[in-house]
């Protein structure tokens, strides 16, 4: 059972990473008892299983997903949201129209008007019909202030770190508020802009860094020296 | 859309050695050639090859040769894959298809060199015969190619065009009430095959192109390689290329021979 | 074919740009250079000049254009007006829609497109300066703009041409090769599979050389596919290198 790859290794599609029992993990396909990598990204292999984490490519929601989206449209019953996915995402208006009032005599733009920014989460999503979002539950919502930044989706899982190491990290240097979507828009709010400029920075710097090893030491390194100046 | 059956079908058969029609995997369809079906075209030929039927018209006239061939004619390929034909086809300009098709035959007929280009100068740098090739779709059952490959073949080895002759201040002059042949250099053929599974077969008919994973059409002159074209939105390996390459130049001879004997070239 | 006289090898056997038969030009590759697009590459190759940019998986639109089991790829191969010597009208020419369709087939065997059902995949190739070979040379710079947004893929996707002048096979053809010669093939394969995805011919082999071509053009294409790989990884390692420096 050879193994060409190791941790931390950056792959493409088509590389083979190994041959024999090994199990084919995410963005990794078995052919004639190989295992090749079918994205750009680095290898992780746990317990004979061999994954790509990818460094590029497109969001794909998954039910339970926090993301953040722009209401783009507005249909009789229903919102219309961009979450940077190739599938379009519907919030239904009874989420935001209060109950008991008929949906259809609303006014939908006194909830929620085209250019709104929601933090929701997806509910449904089996790619052969459309997103559908909720907005009820904690810190869901529409959103003011503060700055949208947008990264590629593949690397927030990066951005959240192990248990959520990295972005409480930046939280605590910065003391900005921060809501990370796994469509790969971050909003933070933070004391003052200033502070939300820093955030961003290092938000950057783990998008630019996220295929190496030793990040966490570095982004508090950067945090630490830019906020001592 | 193909049906799972039908696809499972053609599969499971093909599994056997044998195909829907009941044909084996390199055997052609029954082909039938009419020459001469337009009587106002200068050379025509109506294709069949099983239900799928093609044909294709040779108009002619004189004119000016391209600036870097001054002592060439011009050969035009057009093909329209018409509403008539399939369900599937619509009217309006040729799509992708019906382009790729025009263009691969084109490259077999220059590339098999079916015309002394030469010969068809009447006045270098200033009047040439152009030669045009339209090819019409009117019923598709699969390999669209071949037929009209074919039929464009058929249609100029029996083109008759009227008699170019210059006046006495260098005009051309066309005299229709005489009547003379295209100046013939060979006969090419082109023959598709279809990948499908791991099985190659030889000119699929319509459900077979639905389930094919990949096409290579071949056009031979003198059983040398002129033109090729891979389609289909699978891969071929080498092994399976090398394969379709010897297969389609058995086919190429077969179809040569059919095409001498339905335009009756060579024997007058 | 106008004019089979010229000469083309000279007599030490290179050719017009000093190559040997068997070499192809060099090649500059950079992944990633246009910001809007989900990715991106440029491809040099002596003077053939190519962008690639891609965008997806999108929605379609018309939205009748999709299909429930697999994403649609879209191709467009164009030609810059002064791409070529004498100003080609930006409308698309029949071949450049020929060629639209047959880089579509040699790209989409080495995607999964039946992982986003209902979407496109759009391709767009731009042809800024062309001096023979751009099929090939568009090829390369696709699957890696196709790479490089993340979209997975079987393999990489390798081409290069063959051709013959003066009664020889070479690789790589340029335009007064592709001109004057006697035969342009161009070739397109999956190096990692050995699987060939785009073969077209013009002009006049026996058998044994197209078989002679074939093996010629796959060699080539595995020397493509290493340059293609590491033209991928060149970003991430550079930043590794930087990042390894400083500390």
């Amino acid at each position: 059972m050879p193994i060409y790859v190791k941790d931390w290794d950056i792959v493409v599609p088509g590389d083979l990473l190994a041959e024999g029992d090994y199990t084919a993990g995410p963005y990794v396909y078995k052919e004639d008892n190989k295992l090749y990598s079918t994205t750009i990204g680095i290898v992780e292999q746990r317990k004979g299983t061999i994954r790509v984490v990818p460094l590029q490519g497109p969001y794909i929601p998954k039910v339970g997903d926090i993301v953040i989206g722009v209401v783009v449209d507005i249909s009789p019953t229903a919102y219309v949201v961009d979450i940077n996915s190739s599938y379009k995402a519907i919030l239904q208006a009874s989420e935001v129209v209060p109950p008991k009032r008929n949906v259809l005599a609303e006014d939908l733009t006194k909830y929620l008007d085209v250019g709104d920014v929601i933090v929701c989460k997806v509910m449904r999503f089996d790619k052969y019909s459309d997103v559908l979002l909720t907005c009820k539950g904690k810190d869901l919502g529409k959103i003011e202030g503060g700055r949208l930044v947008k990264i590629t989706p593949a690397k927030i899982p990066r951005l959240i770190g192990r248990k959520g190491s990295m972005v409480n990290l930046i939280k605590k240097e910065t003391g900005c508020k921060m809501v990370i979507g796994q469509n790969g828009y971050i909003w933070i709010k933070g004391k003052d802009k200033k502070l939300e400029a820093l955030a961003e920075k290092a938000i950057r710097k783990v998008e630019r860094e996220a295929h190496m090893s030793g990040l966490t030491q570095r982004v508090q390194n950067m945090l630490q020296s830019e906020r001592g100046s | 859309m193909i049906s799972k059956v039908r696809r499972s079908q053609i599969m499971d058969l093909l599994a056997m050695g044998s195909r829907v029609d009941g044909r084996g995997l390199e055997d052609l369809r029954t082909i039938e050639i009419r020459c001469g079906v337009v009587a106002n075209a200068d050379g025509s030929a109506e294709v069949r090859m099983g239900k799928t039927l093609a044909i294709a018209g040779v108009k002619t006239s004189i004119g000016t040769p391209f600036p870097d061939t001054p002592d060439m004619g011009i050969l035009i390929v057009n093909a329209e894959f018409l509403p008539i034909a399939s369900p599937t086809f619509e009217p309006g300009p040729p799509d992708e298809n019906a382009i790729e098709l025009a263009r691969v035959i084109d490259r077999g007929l220059r590339r098999s060199e079916i015309l002394d280009l030469q010969k068809l100068c009447i006045v270098p740098g200033k009047a040439v015969w152009e030669i045009w090739v339209d090819i019409h779709a009117l019923n598709h059952d699969g390999n669209l190619m071949d037929a009209s490959a074919l039929a464009s073949v058929a249609a100029l080895l029996t083109a008759r065009i009227p008699k170019a002759t210059l006046t006495e201040d260098k005009e051309v002059n066309l005299d229709k009430s005489v009547r003379e042949k295209l100046p013939i250099k060979g006969v090419p053929a082109t023959v598709t095959i279809a990948k499908i599974g791991d099985k190659l077969l030889v000119d699929p008919c319509l459900d077979e192109e639905e389930v094919a994973d990949a096409f290579l059409t071949a056009t031979f002159i003198n059983d040398k390689l002129c033109a090729i074209q891979k389609r289909g939105e699978k891969s071929l390996t080498v092994e399976e290329t090398l394969k379709c390459l010897r297969i389609a130049q058995k086919k190429a001879r077969e179809l040569v021979a059919i095409t001498m004997e339905g335009t009756g070239y060579g024997k007058d | 074919m106008k004019d089979k006289e010229a000469t083309l090898i000279l007599p030490d056997g290179r050719r017009l740009d000093g190559r040997r038969p068997g070499e192809i030009r060099d090649i500059k590759i950079k992944v990633g250079i246009l910001e809007n697009a989900d990715g991106s590459a440029y491809v040099e190759q002596g003077n053939t000049k190519i962008y690639a940019a891609v965008y997806g998986p999108r929605e379609v639109h018309p939205r009748h254009l999709a299909l429930p089991n697999k994403a649609i790829i879209r191709c467009r191969y164009h030609m810059a007006p002064f791409s070529v010597e004498e100003r080609k009208s930006p409308a698309p020419s029949r071949r450049e829609i020929e060629l639209s369709k047959v880089i579509r087939e040699a790209l989409t065997p080495a995607i999964f497109v039946e992982q986003f059902p209902f979407t496109t995949i759009d391709v767009f190739v731009e042809v800024i300066n062309a001096d023979g070979s751009t099929r090939c040379a568009s090829i390369i710079a696709a699957s890696l703009a196709l790479a490089s947004a993340g979209i997975p893929m079987r393999d990489l996707v390798a081409a290069c041409s063959v051709g013959k002048i003066n009664g020889v096979l070479v690789l790589d053809v340029t335009d007064v090769e592709d001109k004057y010669g006697e035969v342009d093939m161009p070739f397109a394969m999956m190096p990692g599979k050995g699987e060939i995805t785009l073969f077209q011919l013009d002009g006049v082999l026996t058998l044994e050389e197209a078989e002679e071509a074939i093996k010629m053009a796959s060699k080539a294409c595995m020397e493509i596919y290493e340059k293609e790989k590491s033209a991928l990884k060149a970003k991430y390692i550079e930043a590794r290198k930087a990042v390894e420096e400083v500390v």
